[in-house]
């Protein structure tokens, strides 16, 4: 498997990264490298074996489906770049 | 004792005078502060919190005076800037996160202050605990307080800033997180103890996520016995995090008898590898004759998975990280991006990310959106899975076997040079990481203790393997590795 500097640009895309145009050749040899190194993984005989979910064999805790949090607004907003009137601020998404 | 060596103590000895009431917690505060400020060469500290400490500390030696006392009660400690605390700077070593101060605290530092301890400042670390050199972090490189010639060796990474701290005396004791080996490989490098719990032993509630399948926080110490200590004030379930596991903490201290006597010490001949130094060999035949003196039983065993631990960890870590890093978008905190004219929203996702992430960071982000995307997911992530799976069970058979815990070297060498590995391919800088990242793999604890030196000097250690939930008993065969050791050098001062 072979990534081209096309694939890299559209996994920069999919990751929300800006690469510049010259830089991806560099970063598509990176990618190279490294799965590379992961395809040594096509070598397991992995016929019949489960795929881990969980790393210790604990069942997740359920509880009741109530409110336990809430009402922190300012707090929640603090740490925005951009807040306004009780809400995050982003560029216009809607025309 | 001169007040100037007050930071020099373990926990266990500070705790000792504390409660005697020979010093006081304000001392050793004020002398871990002064040493902090005179080791700034090390770039261990990135945020200080002095008056907070000294806050802590008057409130601790109160408490000492009541006579309500836990053993971390007083005593003055580094956290890992991957910990969120609240009201001080929290950046898990990047620039995405730049003047975010948290509204909470992390389950892990909210234990370890109601026990009583003194936070002296937030210590750097790799970005986003990404790297095994301290090196991708956005405040520059920690250095490794030992020295052989004019290198600037690195302290090991992630956890470099926690290990540089503790190895200098700057503190008596860090926190740590390891992924793959952040809190090994460094303690390692530095001649320190580090302790990963199993996985579900500390919560993970308000520690930045990196890979939340194998995050998991520990101590970072002068000794066992520190380990011992600092673990029971980290450890226990949180309703917070649905992973940390609902169990008792038993006392741990009181499991250092000292006497590892039928113990089954397994000895995987899959962790001899290739280009490895005489040097580590020998330091691992060394310490399989120290337990076999301390009573234990030798056992060769194998663990036939061990080869695909790096590439599974480099499928699994970068696949998790892509998921948990979709949240720095430059909306809710940290940096955002300046938007040119007609600019949207996509742009600044794009921008911000560009512009707040490092190279290996940006890196395992596409790496694992790789991995994880249309028409490569079964090949790669689910096929990593299901090593992962193999692997864990090598470690079960052992278990079942009668091994009780499993010696390895902790690293493939000691502290290189920083800017010396990786810089041309970031996969030499993975294979620091051989002996560890199969421990994460499969939830287990593992600790490494400082066992010798090599030829110019330099700190080794050995790494200690054991059963999940075993803590107690791993600590006690460390202790028993570290007596037999007797592992005494410090880092010459020349910061």
């Amino acid at each position: 498997m072979s990534i081209d500097t096309e694939t890299a640009a559209r996994v920069a895309r999919l990751a929300r990264i800006r690469v510049d145009d010259d830089a991806l050749p560099g970063l598509a040899q990176e990618f190279n490298r490294i799965l590379g190194f992961i395809d040594e993984l096509a070598e397991v005989d992995v016929d019949g074996v489960a795929p881990m979910v969980s790393v210790t064999p604990m069942r997740l805790k359920r509880r009741a489906d109530e409110v336990t949090d809430g009402g922190q607004t300012d707090k929640v907003l603090s740490n925005a770049p951009d807040a306004r009137e009780g809400f995050f601020a982003v560029p216009k998404v809607v025309e | 004792m001169m007040t100037r060596e007050l930071n020099a103590l373990t926990i266990a000895q500070a705790r000792d005078r504390l409660r005697a009431g020979d010093v006081t917690s304000v001392e050793l505060t004020e002398a871990c502060l002064t040493a902090a400020e005179g080791g700034r060469a090390l770039n261990a500290f990135v945020h200080d919190t002095p008056e907070q400490a000294l806050d802590q500390a008057r409130a601790a030696d109160a408490r000492l005076q009541r006579g309500d006392a836990p053993a971390m009660c007083g005593i003055p400690v580094g956290i890992k800037d991957l910990f969120c605390t609240r009201g001080t700077a929290s950046q898990a070593g990047s620039r995405i996160l730049e003047g975010f101060r948290p509204e909470y605290e992390s389950t892990v530092t909210r234990n370890l202050f109601d026990a009583g301890a003194v936070m002296l400042g937030k210590l750097n670390m790799d970005e986003f605990a990404m790297g095994s050199s301290n090196e991708t972090s956005v405040y520059g490189d920690a250095v490794n307080p030992w020295k052989v010639d004019d290198r600037r060796l690195t302290p090991g990474g992630s956890s470099g800033g926690s290990a540089a701290a503790v190895a200098a005396d700057l503190c008596l004791a860090a926190t740590g997180t390891d992924t793959g080996g952040s809190i090994r490989q460094p303690a390692a490098f530095t001649g320190i103890t580090g302790l990963k719990p199993t996985y579900g032993r500390c919560s993970r509630w308000g520690i930045v996520a990196f890979a939340s399948s194998l995050d998991q926080a520990g101590p970072m110490t002068k000794s066992v016995r520190d380990a011992a200590l600092m673990l029971q004030a980290m450890a226990g379930h949180d309703p917070m995090d649905s992973t940390s596991a609902d169990l008792p903490v038993p006392d741990f201290e009181a499991m250092l008898t000292g006497d590892i006597r039928g113990k089954v010490i397994g000895i995987p001949r899959e962790y001899r590898v290739d280009g490895m130094p005489d040097e580590i060999e020998a330091l691992w035949q060394r310490g399989i004759e120290m337990l076999r003196d301390a009573g234990a039983e030798i056992r060769d065993i194998s663990l036939p998975h061990t080869k695909y631990a790096l590439p599974t960890y480099y499928v699994i870590a970068p696949a998790e990280a892509s998921s948990n890093l979709a949240r720095y978008d430059g909306v809710r905190y940290g940096h955002r991006a300046t938007l040119d004219k007609g600019e949207g929203i996509v742009d600044m996702y794009e921008k911000t990310r560009a512009e707040g992430f490092g190279d290996e960071v940006k890196r395992r982000v596409m790496v694992g959106t790789y991995v994880l995307s249309a028409g490569f997911y079964d090949a790669y992530y689910n096929r990593a899975r299901k090593v992962r799976t193999l692997i864990k069970r090598d470690f079960e058979q052992a278990f079942e076997a009668g091994v009780d815990a499993i010696l390895t070297p902790a690293t493939p060498s000691a502290a290189f040079g920083l800017g010396e590995v990786g810089d041309e391919d970031p996969v030499q800088m993975y294979l620091n990481d051989v002996f560890t990242v199969p421990v994460n793999l499969a939830g287990l604890p593992g600790i490494s203790v400082p066992a010798g030196q090599d030829k110019s000097g330099l700190p080794l250690g050995l790494q200690l393997i054991g059963r999940p939930w075993e803590e107690g008993d791993l600590l006690n065969c460390a202790h028993s590795l570290e007596t037999a050791a007797g592992f005494v050098a410090k880092p010459g001062k020349w910061w």
